[in-house]
């Protein structure tokens, strides 16, 4: 499906200390940590070839960023003495079940993944190959807070970094404009706000949550801003528990807006829970940047109506966290391409060219809805939206990925915390702690994550 | 395989009815009708399916029941350390929440595919035997959706269902008066929704089977019922009926197989959650997907296996019976 989802654990911080890091590196302890910063003498220049072909194992299986990875291999192929980029798309939530058997069979020399958790465990699996040597050469591009997100528990640098985008509340200005709505900043403004959408006719808030994810964006939030980025990940990883009381909260403060859900949420996927949005029948979406692909594919005129804000603030201590969700893209190299070795001067010649900000400004123009990270992006030519999503992710001193990249892939799954949300949507108002006992009763029955 | 055999054992059964006396001799003699080529030629026919057999489904199903007493996270070899006793069995039937809700939803499958779909697909046969006019226009109608895939089935069928822009609601009129119906999303309908689904494929798949079976019915024994003063419908179920009895046990066995591996309509919906928990989604969630957890999922796998026997069993026994 369309999904422009999920990646690893926050390691993403631009307010970044030398506390935060510690912090962020969550999952790693602080003994990797130390030898990360020890670590990054160990290469020497890397090799790259020009000519020859590469090989890359795609997600972008959507039709606008597919069109953008086209595009970027185009300019690779000009570029780069006419290698050739055989290039394999694969439908993007397919590519992630089969992730595991991918990267142990006959791979492509690079392909595409997600930054964080997920990236560090298949390193230490010592399924993807780390590479220090193009990081080397290309690390000046990258703030410390992106370093860190392509880190391995080991120290080793694992993938290149090429795009990312905040989740946050989606509207049309246009229809803000005609009803003389204002953004609200405060939960009792935003429920108002709602209250009065209902009254003139729009289904305040759109979901659609069929495939299950897209609830896991407000659990995400709403956790963040009442709990604190600290639990958030504490939760996620199983240092703290489902049936905390904690939690009941977040169930509860969730309740008091499901009521304005439109109808059949639990039957659509995002992509038509947007419509509602582009159609003007909804008044607002909380969701990441890619619904602006729906806006673009409707018209530029829809495109350019397109407005967000952040997650309104709910009145305790973590709001000046200013946390939120935005994962991170990143491209890696494989371990088991058989073509690996003839062809490690191209892969590393590809990786260093996703590195540019022209680069990553050919995929993001192609698809909008993700924002380049290289810092010698050209960011001129960026519009409204995008700055300003630049802004907000600015402004937050803690960043998560999303629930499914931050928490373990069994326990996030389709049975697992995505029927548990899609339950409570059901009957927000049903027995919570019961729902708590589930989930906590499921976390406890996984085996250890090795 | 099962031709082989049957084939190997008529000129036997013939031998015993000629008498116990020249059993022997006549067993000699039917060895010796084989050329040493003949031999050759059958243990070939015989040996490759058997290797095929051996390598792509008792492999992989014997891998499966080692497999389902381990938590292998399908990466690397499998070691020592994986096996860890029948906790995956413990696991599943104790405290697993997904498991009992996946049992029932194959049995109301099951149950809807028995007692809604299959009879449908024997009313619709039984008409069109009856050659009334455009039979074969009607036959290829309820036929086409057997010919699809059930990938195209589901894809077909979630965009019926679609909650706004679907074809039912809108039809129905209820987008517009915003009372929507959740065919996809609500637990307690989506079910049935999904079942209907395969429903149209299944009625059309009965009704072809059964059709073949009718038309080989002898029309004497028709005749004689009617000679005997029985109505139409005394004349189907005391009579035409039993006569098909092995057809009848042919479409009950495929019936509950259908259920037993109902699966692709789910996973298409939504991946087999919210409702539409499977055996067959939970198998594939927990081990062909990013959980990865292979041996967990293998332990699903053996019991789905172990319930399929049943019908399996039943319909081997009935086979081998009814030559003789």
């Amino acid at each position: 499906m369309g999904n422009k989802p999920p990646f690893g654990p926050s390691a993403l911080d631009l307010d970044l200390s030398r506390r935060d890091v510690l912090k962020i590196m969550g999952y790693s302890s602080v003994a990797a940590f130390l030898a990360a910063c020890s670590s990054g003498t160990t290469s020497g220049g890397s090799t790259t070839s020009t000519g020859g072909t590469v090989t890359v194992g795609s997600n972008a299986s959507d039709p606008l960023p597919k069109k953008g990875m086209e595009m970027v291999n185009a300019a690779f192929t000009k570029a780069n003495g006419g290698t050739v980029v055989k290039l394999n798309t694969v439908d993007h939530g397919t590519f992630q079940d089969q992730i595991t058997s991918y990267l142990q069979g006959t791979p492509e020399d690079v392909f595409t993944w997600f930054s964080g958790h997920r990236m560090r465990f298949f390193a230490d699996k010592g399924l993807v190959s780390s590479i220090d040597d193009v990081w080397d050469k290309v690390k000046s591009n990258f703030t410390d807070a992106f370093a860190t997100s392509v880190k391995g528990n080991d120290g080793h640098f694992y993938g290149i970094p090429v795009d990312y985008y905040p989740w946050a509340v989606f509207y049309r200005k246009s229809v803000f404009a005609d009803k003389g709505y204002k953004v609200p900043t405060t939960w009792d403004a935003f429920k108002a706000l709602c209250v009065q959408m209902q009254k003139d006719g729009l289904t305040p808030l759109a979901m659609g949550d069929k495939d299950g994810w897209p609830a896991q964006g407000t659990f995400d939030i709403l956790n963040l801003r009442l709990n604190g980025y600290d639990f958030h990940v504490e939760l996620l990883t199983g240092k703290q528990k489902f049936t905390d009381p904690r939690v009941a909260n977040v169930f509860s403060k969730w309740a008091e807006i499901a009521p304005y859900y439109n109808d059949g949420l639990a039957g659509m996927t995002w992509q038509q829970a947007a419509q509602l949005l582009v159609q003007k029948k909804a008044g607002m979406y909380v969701l990441g940047l890619f619904v602006s692909q729906q806006f673009a594919s409707a018209s530029a005129a829809d495109l350019a109506d397109l407005d967000f804000f952040a997650f309104p603030d709910l009145g305790t201590q973590y709001d000046a966290e200013k946390a939120l969700d935005a994962p991170i893209d990143v491209v890696m190299m494989t371990k088991k391409s058989p073509t690996l070795s003839k062809e490690r001067g191209q892969a590393n010649a590809y990786l260093q060219f996703w590195s540019k900000g022209s680069t990553q400004l050919i995929a993001s123009t192609a698809a909008p809805g993700v924002i380049p990270v290289a810092n010698d992006t050209d960011t001129s030519g960026y519009d409204a939206l995008t700055k300003k999503a630049v802004e907000i992710i600015k402004n937050a001193k803690r960043i998560t990925q999303f629930f499914d990249r931050d928490s373990r892939p069994d326990f996030a799954g389709p049975n697992g915390m995505q029927s548990f949300l899609l339950s409570y949507l059901q009957s927000p108002k049903g027995n919570i702690t019961s729902l708590q006992g589930k989930m906590q009763q499921f976390w406890d029955s996984l085996p250890p994550e090795a | 395989m099962a031709e082989t055999t049957t084939t190997g054992a008529a000129p036997a059964a013939a031998g015993q009815k000629a008498g116990a006396g020249v059993l022997v001799s006549r067993r000699r003699r039917r060895f010796s009708l084989l050329t040493r080529h003949d031999k050759l030629i059958l243990g070939l026919m015989v040996g490759i399916p058997l290797a095929f057999d051996l390598a792509l489904i008792w492999g992989p199903t014997l891998a499966s029941v080692v497999l389902s007493f381990t938590n292998w996270d399908g990466i690397g070899s499998v070691t020592a350390q994986n096996f860890i006793g029948v906790k995956n069995y413990e696991n599943l039937f104790g405290s697993y929440l997904f498991f009992r809700p996946a049992l029932y939803h194959n049995i109301i499958w099951l149950a809807f595919l028995t007692l809604v779909a299959t009879p449908l697909g024997i009313f619709l046969a039984v008409l069109l035997d009856r050659e009334i006019r455009g039979t074969r226009i009607y036959q290829s109608i309820f036929f086409i959706p057997v010919v699809l895939p059930l990938v195209v089935v589901g894809f077909i069928w979630e965009l019926q269902y679609a909650p706004t822009d679907g074809f039912i609601n809108n039809a129905l009129g209820l987008v517009k008066s915003h009372h929507i119906i959740d065919w996809l999303g609500n637990p307690n309908i989506n079910l049935l929704a999904a079942v209907v689904a395969a429903s149209w494929r299944h009625v059309g798949y009965v009704m072809v089977l059964y059709l073949a079976g009718l038309k080989s019915v002898d029309p004497s024994l028709r005749e004689a019922a009617k000679v005997d003063g029985a109505t139409e419908r005394q004349t189907f179920f005391w009579v035409v009926f039993p006569v098909m009895a092995p057809i009848n046990v042919i479409i009950v066995v495929i019936t509950t197989i259908e259920s037993l591996r109902a699966f692709d309509i789910a996973y298409i919906i939504n991946r087999g959650k919210n409702g539409l928990e499977l055996l067959s989604t939970l198998i594939t969630n927990n081990s062909i997907s990013e959980a990865s957890l292979v041996g967990f999922g293998s332990a699903i796998a053996v019991v789905l296996l172990t319930i399929s026997l049943v019908p399996i069993v039943t319909f081997l026994v009935s086979v081998n019976r009814n030559p003789t």
